[in-house]
């Protein structure tokens, strides 16, 4: 089996300077400083990129494939993402984008957002018979689902066990190649073009499938100034490639997938605090009951907002809904592809609760590490500061119970304790406590405690 | 046998706070890896009964005692009291202001949900002076 704790996300050591922009923006507290390096705990990261998005110095990177990749295969096929539509400025026709993709390489491509409508199709399909697990809530999210796996196990149940557009457009793609190719399965190279760092983990370490269909990934920001210098060649030949409608590419952005459910009972929450909020308050059943499905995007804006775009999230959105405008609702039924069991878009892994924040190897252990916690947090100034190296003084006192770090990490201790020593050194020179303790400049009042 | 404890004060003006006692214990259990389901239960009887408290009772305070094999969750509040304890059990029995209906609250589901989800509920109450709610959840 695959590491299951696989991430995208990594660092870069040199360019980190071992600042905490990172670790205050880590939505699951998943970084530390040490040693003067950021360090990602491989259990808390959900790879959604927030990192990235933030570091001032660009230490945070994305693992991910190349161009050189198309090289390993016969034949290729690229499977865009439909938030790469929303990267163009004056874009009025898809094919355009399709075709490029075919002068810069690809054999052929097969749209994700084509894949995105069987999903929706059967995600209706999904909704309406099983009203026991409203509201059903959406897996196109990979940090979702992983933020989900570790922190939300009651929620497990109420996942959409649908595979995510990109992979079922990997199954259909790689079928249609063989199809008109003869070639092995082996042969043929599936390859996404993705949004996020998220997608990247997925693709190499799946949640609901046992291995992934796709092949490589590749950023949209890797192959977006290709493409644009293939445009003027697609603007004069352009080939007839685009296969999907307004429900399909809607998915690129928040709100689009739950279009596509076609009901007026859902919610759709996008940036990962909101979306944390939502499951908070879904876990302590704060919902109507009536509610039936919900779409959750760890990107504010939805996919159009991954790190891996190139463009502003919200001048790709309003971009992708000009584009979308005169397209059909949908192109793509599932009655369409003959070969395609509906079975076959359903998950075939359980998804299973990861209990990563437990503090103890048991129960016992666990309440005794807790009280210590609450021990600890006595003594910190509950500041968050940060200069520790972890987000708060909660985690620092959580870090020290699991044993990655110790109490003198906290400044402010560290201070008091440089303070004492001080007081006991002038205590033995002058005799006098009370004169010396005046005369210290530690004795700052702005600490309260 | 170790015993944790835990004090919070329900503001009592205050919608958008409530919910702060239910999450942070939330937090505690799993990190105590109580399973999923006990937790659940802790979680939404401590919400109702601070929803309880802003609604009716302008505020309270919650007391909470966790031990390694159950969570006992104490709320008390100086509001109106409850005057017939056996018909604000049930389903549907509301004495909640539109204004707080409006918001989707007051469906009469409080205490009747703090009975389904704890494993013991005792409710103390004096017209005029307040009431008490103990609540059991057992971990397994």
């Amino acid at each position: 089996m695959a590491n299951k704790f696989f991430h995208s996300v990594y660092l870069n050591g040199e360019l980190c300077k071992g600042c905490i922009n990172c670790i205050k923006r880590c939505p699951t507290n998943a970084i530390r400083v040490q040693n003067g390096k950021a360090r990602i705990i491989k259990e808390f990261c959900i790879d959604c990129g927030e990192c990235i998005r933030h570091c001032p110095h660009h230490a945070k990177l994305t693992r991910r494939d190349h161009l050189d990749l198309l090289e390993k295969y016969e034949y290729t096929v690229a499977l865009p993402a439909p938030s790469l539509y929303g990267q163009f400025n004056n874009m009025t026709d898809v094919n355009l984008i399709l075709t490029a993709l075919k002068l810069m390489g690809f054999d052929d491509v097969f749209e994700v957002s084509a894949a995105a409508e069987l999903v929706s199709e059967e995600s209706r399909r999904y909704v309406r018979e099983h009203p026991e697990k409203w509201p059903v809530i959406s897996t196109a999210c990979p940090s979702v689902n992983r933020l989900i796996r570790v922190r939300f196990p009651n929620l497990i149940d109420h996942l959409l066990p649908l595979l995510p557009p990109a992979e079922v457009a990997a199954k259909l793609a790689r079928k249609r190649a063989v199809e008109r190719t003869g070639l092995s399965e082996r042969q043929i190279g599936i390859i996404f073009l993705a949004p996020c760092p998220a997608k990247v983990a997925f693709a190499r370490s799946p949640l609901g499938i046992a291995a992934s269909g796709i092949d490589g990934v590749m950023a949209i920001k890797d192959v977006y100034q290709i493409l644009l210098s293939y445009l003027p060649a697609a603007e004069k030949n352009p080939q007839e490639l685009a296969s999907s409608g307004k429900i399909g590419v809607g998915w690129g952005i928040a709100g689009g997938e739950a279009a596509g459910m076609i009901t007026d009972s859902y919610l759709a929450a996008d940036g990962i605090e909101n979306v944390i909020r939502v499951l908070e308050d879904l876990e302590d059943e704060k919902f109507t009951p009536n509610l039936q499905f919900i779409e959750l995007n760890a990107c504010s804006g939805g996919c159009v907002g991954g790190v891996l775009n190139v463009e502003n999230p919200y001048l790709a959105k309003a971009k992708m809904k000009q584009l979308n405008k005169y397209l059909p609702v949908s192109l793509q039924h599932q009655e369409d592809h003959a070969f395609l069991d509906s079975g076959e878009l359903y998950f075939t892994e359980p998804i299973t609760y990861e209990p990563v924040y437990q503090l103890g190897s048991s129960r016992m252990e666990s309440m005794v590490n807790l009280k210590l916690v609450e021990t600890y947090m006595k003594e910190f100034p509950c500041l968050d500061c940060g200069s520790c190296g972890a987000p708060t003084c909660r985690a620092l006192a959580e870090d020290i119970v699991r044993g990655f770090a110790k109490k003198e990490d906290c400044i402010y201790l560290l201070r008091d304790y440089y303070d004492t020593l001080k007081k006991s050194q002038l205590l033995q020179e002058t005799g006098n406590t009370k004169k010396t303790m005046e005369g210290t400049p530690y004795e700052n009042p702005g600490i309260d405690r | 046998m170790p015993s944790l404890h835990y004090e919070y004060q329900v503001s009592g003006d205050d919608f958008t706070r409530a919910g702060e006692a239910s999450s942070d214990i939330k937090n505690k259990l799993k990190q105590m890896g109580v399973s999923p389901s006990a937790v659940r239960k802790a979680a939404i009887a401590i919400y109702e009964g601070e929803i309880n408290m802003v609604i009716h009772a302008g505020g309270g305070a919650i007391s909470v005692e966790i031990l390694p094999d159950q969570i006992a969750m104490e709320l008390i509040d100086h509001g109106p009291g409850i005057a017939d304890i056996g018909l604000a059990m049930q389903e549907g029995y509301s004495t909640a202001p539109d204004a707080v209906r409006s918001l989707g609250f007051g469906a009469g589901m409080g205490l009747p949900n703090m009975k389904k989800y704890s494993d013991e509920m005792t409710i103390t109450s004096r017209v005029g002076e307040g009431t008490t709610v103990s609540m059991v959840v057992r971990f397994e």
